[in-house]
């Protein structure tokens, strides 16, 4: 058995552990970190398989982000585990249903797979080999921004999509909140700060009956 | 792609160090420390008064729009990266496919930043 058998063995008995701990952990937040190890062990496997920018781009946006993410939901819902555990039995049957109509998903896209002709007429752009001193980033940046432009741009899209739709749905200003607007502050100038007022002697600068409050 | 297991066989070696220490520092207090188990010890600690609710509490839900916010930009910064490096290649229409790029999700910073996302109250 070979060093990278071993590895593979590894990340794979480690991932599909993780995987079946972050169902049946009691804590939603262990279940969170243990979707966070499963994370990593599919970085490591896709590290064996020689993509090396996925595996990274694995970690900083699913462990950096969105598993950071799912632990503020979690911890947002304010989750009640007592309750929670009087909910199962309720929503067994629920749950068993949502469940059998995604395993049915998944065994027909497994055990009845074809491809469209139009699929196999047009392969993709093979990965050059490691020995050929083209790194698997590079290889991706060669093709992704020229070839699949319309790709990258309907990401860019998406993306511009999801910034403005959390704006959109979460954001919310409390009214009457004094903010600080540096730019009134700098535009501000003697001649609008204050007033020069030349006082005759006895005589008051305040109009009759409008002195000062004593 | 076996020197490519070679490359990374330092850092498998680093974790299993690190996994050994770990694992070691965690079970050497069940065997060697004083252990009197008492329920004060594990309770929460206010001052002068027993604790009043959970500490588990609600999130404004502002941490959720400024983290949702960064994933976006953080997955803007993941595209540079095959872009800087096979910059020669790609030449001019690479270049702007880029920028084009950038200009849809600056579009989007502009929004946000009007809009007062980036403020805090």
């Amino acid at each position: 058995m070979g060093l990278e058998a071993f590895f593979f063995y590894i990340f794979s008995i480690a991932a599909v552990a993780s995987a079946i701990l972050v169902i049946i952990a009691r804590n939603p937040v262990h279940a969170v970190l243990f979707l966070i190890l499963a994370f990593f062990n599919a970085a490591g496997l896709f590290v064996l398989l020689g993509a090396e920018f996925l595996a990274m781009l694995l970690v900083i946006v699913y462990v950096g982000a969105v598993a950071v993410l799912f632990l503020f939901v979690v911890m947002m819902l304010d989750v009640d585990f007592a309750e929670l555990r009087a909910g199962f039995i309720k929503n067994a049957g629920l749950g068993a249903i949502v469940g059998g109509i995604v395993m049915l998903e998944l065994i027909m896209v497994l055990g009845f797979q074809s491809y469209s002709s139009q699929i196999i007429g047009n392969p993709a752009a093979p990965a050059p080999l490691v020995t050929d001193n083209v790194t698997n980033t590079e290889a991706l940046g060669r093709i992704l921004y020229t070839k699949y432009i319309f790709f990258f741009q309907v990401a860019g899209l998406i993306l511009l999509v999801a910034m403005i739709g959390a704006i959109v749905l979460t954001l919310r200003h409390k009214e009457g909140v004094r903010r600080q607007s540096i730019a009134v502050q700098v535009a501000r100038t003697p001649e609008t700060a204050m007033e020069i007022i030349k006082v005759a002697p006895g005589q008051s600068v305040f109009p009759k009956n409008e002195g000062p409050a004593e | 792609m076996v020197d490519l297991a070679g490359h990374y066989l330092p850092i498998a070696i680093f974790i299993g160090v690190a996994l050994l220490i770990t694992a070691a520092l965690m079970i050497a207090p069940f065997l060697v420390a004083v252990n009197n188990p008492d329920p004060e010890k594990v309770s929460a600690y206010e001052c002068g008064f027993n604790a009043f609710d959970d500490a588990r509490m609600k999130f404004d839900v502002r941490f959720y729009l400024v983290a949702i916010l960064f994933i976006i930009f953080d997955l803007e910064i993941a595209f540079l990266f095959p872009w800087a490096l096979a910059f020669k290649e790609i030449g001019v229409f690479g270049f702007w496919s880029m920028m084009i790029f950038l200009g849809v999700l600056t579009v989007g910073f502009i929004y946000e930043w009007k809009k007062g996302g980036l403020e805090w109250d």
